[in-house]
């Protein structure tokens, strides 16, 4: 159970490779010895993450094999993993793909790789997931969602599109689990560095997945719908949100 | 025919308003669905719920059903001559006092608030101002429903295991339908109180230790927010029960007079950030300031003296919707270094708690799990802030080191691994509640949090 002050004591990571979601587990690990289960493409790509959060303090942790794509296997590995390891206090949902912008203005199979796995493999993952936490009557369920979603960019609009759906999505589904016990996070950092980024040129206001980190545990402890990271991104996005057309399509974004 | 039970789904919450969870809420009306519910438990069980004044999450039980026994609410039997009282489960101190002050007898045990049910003050084997005993030591007899007997009766003596193991046993025992208390006679509903100020924590501590047998009922009241050469600075209120020469004549004839009314309540919606450091520091300097500067007597009546708090009806939302946490500890007499150091720490840490409270015990709780033991108990409010998980788990090493323990009543956020040092008879209140319930039937928030039971189900 969550306590309190927003300690944890179970972690289920759905993409249990991804840097962000692995600061976030590390530290919310540290002063409860919590349980994590990482989901992840190739479980056997978990050991080290593994190892670093048994050092950082988690009592225990397990790999299991997800495919955000699989949608066909989202149900029964939902359920699986509830049966098999009870319930859970903490559900961070972080797998997604940044894709190239390029490749998938040309490549229908490109642009749908994005799409399926930051929108409808979420969606279809997220429908068992919410289901499981409504009936256990507590939990924080977690999103990696991005400002990219908040106003779709010329430069990267498919993964932008995809974010502003989950986004989206997530929205509804936090008010439809209001009164539910269960507590929704959308978590909409800028430019973080990780291996998702690591070739790209850092934009402003960038940060580390160790800020995001801090982020969604203050989020937790005082039960926020929504963190910007850095919180100046609010007012960035709120800025570029609200500017015109014709304005917005100038800018080199 | 038997009345439907009211079912609902609701989200509960402690006193201190943190961690909600969702619970199918079911208001029994008699001991038949009592039983029933208990004998056909859901996937994720049960617990009894009375009044919530728990401050965690020790009557929720997420995804599960809860038993809130708001409908018991009957007094069975006065037994006048035995200086007795029979009571269902759901009926709260204040509507005993109503109903006993007026004849004559008063219990011999109440909390710091009068909502509270008794079957919560057994589940907490809870304390007061009275320090030679807890509630369930005036318990004569009780009747319980569990999974693996259904309704029994249990006699603190011939009965002694599943007795003390239900009695501070947070509800994991079974639910409690009824209870013969032991009641103490009054000649009226009023206190003599003296009430005097203190220089620091040690003044305070010393002038307990040397003038506290002259009373019945004892408290301090520290400002935690002094500082330096007046850390601890408290109001000592002392009293015992008025006779009939301590009233005025006037006052005579309703010398026994009950009938406290609730004031006001706090709005519904109160901001987060209405506590903080300068709004308290000025009610507490207020609070000392209220106090006479030489010591004082007078006659108070039964609410002022127990139940200062009560005539705010929902005053746990003055702190917002983030909650808060109360932190009560108790070490034995030698350890008062512990309560010197967290004064110190929370001082330090300028954390906005108003005034905290310090009690003395001259017994330890026969319940296995229960929390006095002879010492010291502190108790404060705290607001919720993610840096005060820090604080108070070094606190609790200090006062495990000292052979000490917090109050499970009061918890939401104790580290589960402490909890076989704070109750060295843990294990035989683990054995016990297995037999009273060996399907693990009965669950809570609490349970799951502290793996209490020990049946591993910290995440079912
Ligand atoms: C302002 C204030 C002052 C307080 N002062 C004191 C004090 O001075 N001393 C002290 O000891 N405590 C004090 N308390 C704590 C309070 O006395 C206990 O938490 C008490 O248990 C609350 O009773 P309740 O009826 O509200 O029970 P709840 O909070 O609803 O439940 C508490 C526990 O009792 C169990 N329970 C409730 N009913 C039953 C039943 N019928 N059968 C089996 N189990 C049951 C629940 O499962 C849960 O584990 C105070 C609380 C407040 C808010
Ligand atoms: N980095 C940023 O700048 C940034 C900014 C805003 C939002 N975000 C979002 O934050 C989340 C986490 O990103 P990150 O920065 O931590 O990047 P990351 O380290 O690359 O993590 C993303 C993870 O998703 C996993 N994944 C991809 N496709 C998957 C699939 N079909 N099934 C299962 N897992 C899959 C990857 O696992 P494998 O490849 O190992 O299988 C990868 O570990 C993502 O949703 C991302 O969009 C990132």
């Amino acid at each position: 159970m969550k306590d309190a002050l927003g300690e944890v004591q179970s972690v289920l990571v759905l993409g249990g490779t991804s840097d962000i979601a692995l600061a976030t587990a590390r530290k919310v690990v540290a002063r409860r010895g919590a349980r994590v289960v990482l989901a992840a493409r190739k479980p056997e790509a978990c050991d080290a993450a593994a190892a670093e959060l048994r050092a950082a303090g988690a009592s225990e942790v397990d790999a299991v094999a997800f495919d955000g794509t699989d949608f066909a296997s989202h149900e029964s590995f939902v359920n699986t993993i509830f049966d098999r390891f009870g319930d859970f206090d903490l559900v961070l949902v972080s797998f997604g793909v940044l894709g190239d912008q390029d490749r998938a203005e040309q490549d229908p199979a490109a642009a749908l790789e994005i799409v399926q796995t930051n929108f409808t493999g979420t969606v279809s993952v997220t429908v068992p997931l919410a289901a499981r936490l409504r009936a256990q009557g507590h939990g924080t369920l977690v999103l990696l969602s991005s400002v990219a979603g908040e106003r779709v960019r010329r430069s990267n609009f498919v993964y932008g599109a995809s974010k502003a759906g989950i986004d989206g999505y997530y929205q509804g589904l936090a008010a439809s689990l209001a009164a539910s016990g269960v507590h929704v996070l959308i978590v909409r950092p800028g430019f973080v560095h990780t291996k998702m980024t690591k070739e790209m040129k850092a934009a402003p206001l960038s940060v580390s997945a160790d800020a995001v980190a801090d982020a969604i545990v203050r989020g937790i402890a005082r039960g926020r719908d929504i963190v910007w990271v850095p919180p100046a991104m609010r007012y960035v996005m709120a800025g570029l949100r609200h500017l015109p057309t014709a304005v917005f399509r100038r800018l080199p974004v | 025919m038997v009345d439907p039970e009211v079912v609902a789904q609701e989200l509960l919450s402690g006193w201190g308003r943190t961690s909600a969870t969702l619970a199918t809420v079911h208001r029994p009306n008699d001991l038949e669905h009592i039983v029933a519910r208990v004998a056909a438990p859901g996937p994720r069980g049960l617990v009894a719920r009375g009044l919530g004044r728990s401050y965690g999450d020790a009557a929720q039980n997420a995804g599960g059903d809860v038993l809130s026994c708001g409908n018991l609410d009957a007094v069975l039997a006065i037994d006048m001559e035995k200086g007795t009282v029979t009571v269902e489960s759901g009926v709260s101190l204040d509507s005993l006092l109503r109903v006993l002050l007026p004849l004559g007898w008063f219990p011999m045990v109440i909390p710091g608030t009068s909502y509270v049910t008794v079957g919560g003050a057994i589940a907490s084997d809870i304390h007061g101002k009275f320090r030679h005993g807890s509630f369930a030591d005036y318990v004569e007899q009780m009747r319980v429903v569990t999974p693996a007997h259904g309704a029994s009766t249990f006699d603190p003596d011939a009965d002694a295991e599943p007795f003390w193991a239900t009695s501070g046993g947070m509800g994991l025992t079974g639910v409690i339908t009824d209870a013969r208390l032991k009641l103490q006679p009054v000649e009226t509903s009023r206190i003599v109180c003296d009430t005097e100020r203190t220089h620091d924590v040690d003044d305070c501590m010393q002038r307990m230790l040397d003038g506290d047998h002259d009373y019945r009922y004892s408290v301090a009241w520290i400002d935690c927010l002094a500082r330096g050469g007046h850390l601890g600075r408290a109001v000592l209120s002392r009293g015992n029960h008025a006779v009939l020469d301590d009233l005025p004549a006037a006052e005579r004839s309703s010398a026994r007079e009950y009938a406290p009314r609730t004031l006001l309540g706090a709005p519904p919606w109160l901001p987060n950030g209405l506590i903080n450091i300068a709004s308290v520091r000025a009610f507490n300097e207020m609070w000392f300031r209220k106090a006479p500067r030489t010591p004082h007597r007078r006659v108070e009546g039964i609410k002022p003296f127990f139940f200062p708090l009560d005539g705010v009806r929902d005053w746990n939302r003055v702190y917002g919707s983030r909650g808060f946490v109360q932190y009560q500890f108790v070490v034995p007499f030698g350890a008062e270094q512990v309560v010197r150091t967290a004064l110190e720490r929370f001082s330090a840490a300028r954390i906005p708690t108003f005034v905290a409270v310090l009690k003395r015990f001259e017994h330890d709780s026969r319940s296995l799990i229960g929390f006095p033991i002879s010492g010291w108990t502190l108790a404060l409010d705290i607001p919720t802030s993610p840096s005060l998980a820090v604080l108070l788990d070094a606190l609790d090493e200090l006062v495990v080191e000292a052979g000490g323990r917090v109050y499970l009543t009061k918890d939401a956020r104790l580290r589960p691994e402490l909890l076989g040092a704070m109750y060295p008879h843990l294990d035989e209140w683990r054995a016990a509640r297995a037999a009273l319930d060996p399907t693990n039937a009965l669950r809570s928030d609490m349970d799951r949090r502290l793996d209490l039971s020990g049946a591993g189900r910290r995440t079912a």
